[in-house]
């Protein structure tokens, strides 16, 4: 007797979403052990976590705060996930957009009014996180240095870069020796919806990019490229495709979004750049998992950035409430993306349970 | 252990879905034979070593071994027997070094300074057999004959009495066979005996001292070198009834629509593959390559279409030089093109069909304009590619992966000849396709030729050149061997020269 291992030939969308759901409710259940082992009730930690994050308004906004740059980097991942282009580096786009964006608001911020200095601030950091963006792939085709590890690196140098700012030439007049820049001036600064850190300006932005970039995947000749190139370099190369181009511009398109996931975080939340832990909170590499419970669809991005929003959020309060360590979190997400990437042979293939003939 | 003093498979039979690869082959080899095994690809050659090797499990047939039946479970056991394989592709670890690479997988070495006897044995064996190589050498820094050497090596010092070989001159300059040839003959004065797979005559004649023969999964012949020409080999691996000529429009061909004039160019290993190749095709007319796959065609097509640079020479259509190109400019001037890898190179698997049905023509009207794509205009076209060329798929929607390769086939031609090509390039077009869906793909080239376009044609399949071709070159060792009419030709001819014989008029004859 014996499992047989067969490829599954066609996978319908309902057996998508099943497979979606079931890899999740593992990925739970092995988060409720981890819980259980720690002596926590299983049930009532992820009731904790999900009650903490959509249950109450308050809640909820802190979730929305934090799906923006989810899924603004989540959405620009799943396109160079698309054309399998393993980018990690997203969080260090993010920090490069985040200078850019601080130098324009510094320096140009007091002379022109909040409608130019806003629009320029995220423009630069489009361009700073893009720039960063092209070095992986420049390296890539022209020298065959694995994406995977440049971008990875590229984390570290554009993090160190940033300790180095804050602590030395742009370190803040006003802000008594901290390792801060100064504050933007109120007119680079996002609004707030009400009593909260909610931006709806960052909220219509970060959609609507999602909703773009899907646009730009399944509707225009560079999408369709782009997945060629994904699917099959061969044939992408006998159709005749510019693979340095295509991948260039698909890189700079996917840092770009990353570099307005820092911008925002810059404009909104901190108000001065500082100590790139402070900047972002992991979102580079949250946002891996936010792509790949989005099938690698940009427009599913918002769903799944709003999940991992709430988990983040969630996970925080659990670790006030429940005095659970702080790496909980980390646990949850790692956990999750294992069980969502286990889903995936089960979509390719069929396993069946075969009685051994001799 | 027990020397192989003879060896026999009886009746062997292995089919693959729906496909009998081997048919009842018997085979026999004794101490001291280099036993030539003659044929062309898709003959059956490397399944019946692989069956020997232990790789495949035969349906039917067994092997004897000194008389006693020899039941092989995998590979380990046929090494055990005294049975070694060198692969047409080297199974070597490129990053360590030869004596890493001897020692993988062999547990006979002490527990102790292990690398002290691998090195004794490697010298041992290298001086009784003349093959020098460097054991601290990583392989990467060998050449591609040295790094035989160590396959050789390798199966030695395991012992291995039989040794099987699969083209092993394919990759070996001049010089490397000549080496290797006098490697073989050490051997076999120390008892050892090869089987060799080759579809060049020149090598068999010139090193074995028998030869067998087969097509089409069946053994055509066996016989001892000094009693056989070469000719009779040719006819016995070629060998069939050819039927006539497909129905075609008399078209008169006209000026010269393909030009290549001493096209010279690498594999992808460096070496120089397609030598001084020079040929036209005509307006209105098909021009086939025969040949057997291995020899080039690959890397000349892809020079041609503009996915591989050439070396010297130069490509021009129309009068107008195309040399080196890329892809997309070359399509664009009228060049269609049916890779050979259908599946590898011609499609996108994971992309639904309608998709795939506009690959290298995306980029143009009225598929899409300079940023967006055209789905409604995309799906018509694929709806009108499989009423037009009777594809079977289920929509449009599904995944290539999901249709058959007759299908894949039909929509790449489709796509190819719906964009009316002034030269269509096919490569293998019916190759591992049924009987229907080779006789349509036939029909359709004949119909890009009676349109008026060119066809060039490469394939192994010598019934189908000479169905639907006005005129044939044969392809050799990166050269034109010669070029003849197939309505006025003799087929042994065809035979030598694919083989390796025999020059006729090489080059320009028009």
């Amino acid at each position: 007797m014996s499992f047989v291992i067969i490829p599954r030939e066609k996978a319908t969308p309902l057996l998508n979403f099943m497979i979606l759901i079931s890899s999740l409710c593992a990925g739970l259940l092995a988060v409720g052990i981890v819980f259980l082992l720690k002596g926590v009730n299983p049930f009532f930690a992820i009731h904790e976590i999900f009650r903490a994050s959509f249950g109450s308004f308050f809640g909820f906004k802190e979730t929305l705060t934090k799906a923006v740059p989810l899924i603004l980097i989540g959405s620009g991942l799943a396109l160079a996930y698309k054309a399998k282009f393993w980018n990690i580096g997203a969080e260090s786009q993010l920090l490069v957009g985040a200078i850019f964006g601080t130098w324009i608001g510094l320096n140009w911020g007091p002379s022109l009014p909040g409608f130019i200095i806003l629009p320029l601030m995220f423009a630069g950091g489009f361009i700073g996180g893009g720039l960063w963006g092209l070095l992986p792939a420049i390296f890539k085709i022209k020298f065959g240095i694995n994406e995977v590890i440049s971008t990875l690196m590229l984390n570290y140098i554009a993090a160190e870069f940033v300790k180095f700012l804050v602590v030395g030439p742009w370190k803040g007049k006003t802000k008594y020796g901290y390792p801060y820049t100064d504050d933007l001036p109120a007119q680079a600064v996002l609004q707030h919806m009400g009593n909260s850190r909610v931006s709806l300006v960052l909220i219509i932005l970060a959609v609507c990019v999602a909703l773009f970039l899907a646009f730009l995947v399944f509707r225009t000749r560079f999408g369709y490229e782009i997945r060629v190139i994904g699917e099959n370099p061969e044939a992408a190369r006998y159709a005749g495709i510019n693979f340095f181009r295509t991948t260039l511009i698909m890189m700079f398109i996917g840092g770009g979004v990353a570099g307005l996931a820092g911008v925002g975080e810059l404009s909104s939340i901190h108000l001065h750049l500082s100590y790139p832990e402070t900047i972002s909170a992991g979102y580079g590499f949250t946002a891996i998992i936010v792509a790949w419970l989005g099938r690698l669809h940009p427009g599913f991005t918002i769903f799944s950035g709003l999940f991992f929003a709430g988990i983040i959020v969630g996970g925080d309060a659990i670790q006030m409430s429940m005095g659970m360590p702080a790496t909980t979190v980390n646990v949850f997400n790692g956990l999750i993306l294992i069980f969502l990437i286990m889903g995936d042979f089960f979509i390719n293939h069929k396993v069946r349970y075969q009685r051994r003939v001799s | 252990m027990e020397r192989i003093e003879i060896l026999e498979m009886k009746d062997i039979t292995k089919s693959f879905i729906g496909v009998k690869a081997n048919q009842d082959v018997n085979l026999v080899i004794e101490k001291g034979d280099i036993l030539g095994l003659l044929g062309e690809n898709g003959a059956g050659k490397t399944t019946l070593m692989n069956v020997l090797y232990g790789l495949y499990h035969p349906d039917k047939g067994h092997i004897i071994v000194n008389g006693k039946p020899l039941y092989l479970r995998s590979p380990k056991d046929s090494m055990k027997a005294g049975i070694g394989m060198i692969h047409q592709h080297f199974m070597l670890v490129q990053k360590h070094t030869v004596l890493e690479n001897i020692a993988l997988g062999f547990d006979e070495a002490p527990f102790f300074f292990p690398q002290r006897y691998m090195r004794k044995q490697i010298e041992e064996y290298s001086q009784k057999f003349g093959l020098n190589v460097d054991p601290n050498k990583k392989i990467w820094e060998l050449s591609a004959g040295e790094q035989q050497r160590v396959e050789i090596l390798k199966t030695l010092i395991r012992n291995a009495d039989l040794l099987i070989m699969d083209e092993p001159t394919s990759v070996l300059t001049p010089q490397e066979a000549e080496e290797l040839f006098d490697i073989l003959r050490k051997m076999i004065n120390n008892g050892h005996s090869v089987i060799l797979i080759s579809h060049k005559l020149e090598e068999i004649t010139s090193i074995c001292n028998r030869v067998m023969v087969m097509r089409k999964g069946k053994v055509t012949g066996t016989a001892l070198i000094k009693d056989v020409s070469k000719v009779d080999l040719a006819r016995m691996m070629i060998g069939r009834e050819l039927s006539g000529s497909l129905e075609k429009k008399e078209v008169k061909p006209g000026k010269p629509m393909l030009e290549v004039s001493n096209l010279s160019v690498n594999s992808d290993q460096g070496l120089p593959i397609v030598q001084n190749l020079g040929f036209n095709v005509l307006w209105g007319e098909i021009f086939g390559i025969a040949g057997v796959s291995g020899n080039g065609q690959r890397e000349m097509v892809e020079a041609i279409t503009g996915l591989r640079k050439s070396v010297t020479g130069s490509v021009s259509l129309e009068g107008k030089d195309i040399t080196n190109l890329t892809a997309r400019d070359i399509h664009n001037r009228g060049i269609s093109h049916v890779p050979e890898e259908r599946i590898k190179f011609g499609t996108v698997a994971n992309l639904p069909f309608f998709e795939n049905s506009v690959l290298k023509k995306h980029h143009k009207t009225p598929f899409s304009n300079r940023m967006l794509m055209n789905y409604p205009n995309i799906r018509d076209h694929a709806k009108n590619l499989v009423a037009k060329y009777n594809v079977d798929a289920a929509s449009i929607s599904v995944p290539v992966k999901n249709l058959s390769g007759g299908n894949i086939q039909k929509l790449i031609l489709g796509r190819e000849i719906s964009s009316e090509p002034n030269l269509l390039i096919a490569a293998h077009p019916t190759y591992g396709l049924d009987v229907g869906a080779a006789e349509f793909i036939r029909k359709e080239l004949i119909n890009c030729r009676d349109r008026g376009g060119s066809v060039l044609l490469v394939s192994e399949d010598l019934e189908e050149l000479f169905q639907v071709c006005d005129r044939i070159a044969v392809m050799f060792e990166g050269r034109i061997m010669g070029i003849v009419d197939p309505n006025n030709c003799n087929i042994d001819g065809i035979g030598l020269m694919m083989a390796g014989l025999e020059q006729q008029n090489q080059g320009e004859n028009i």
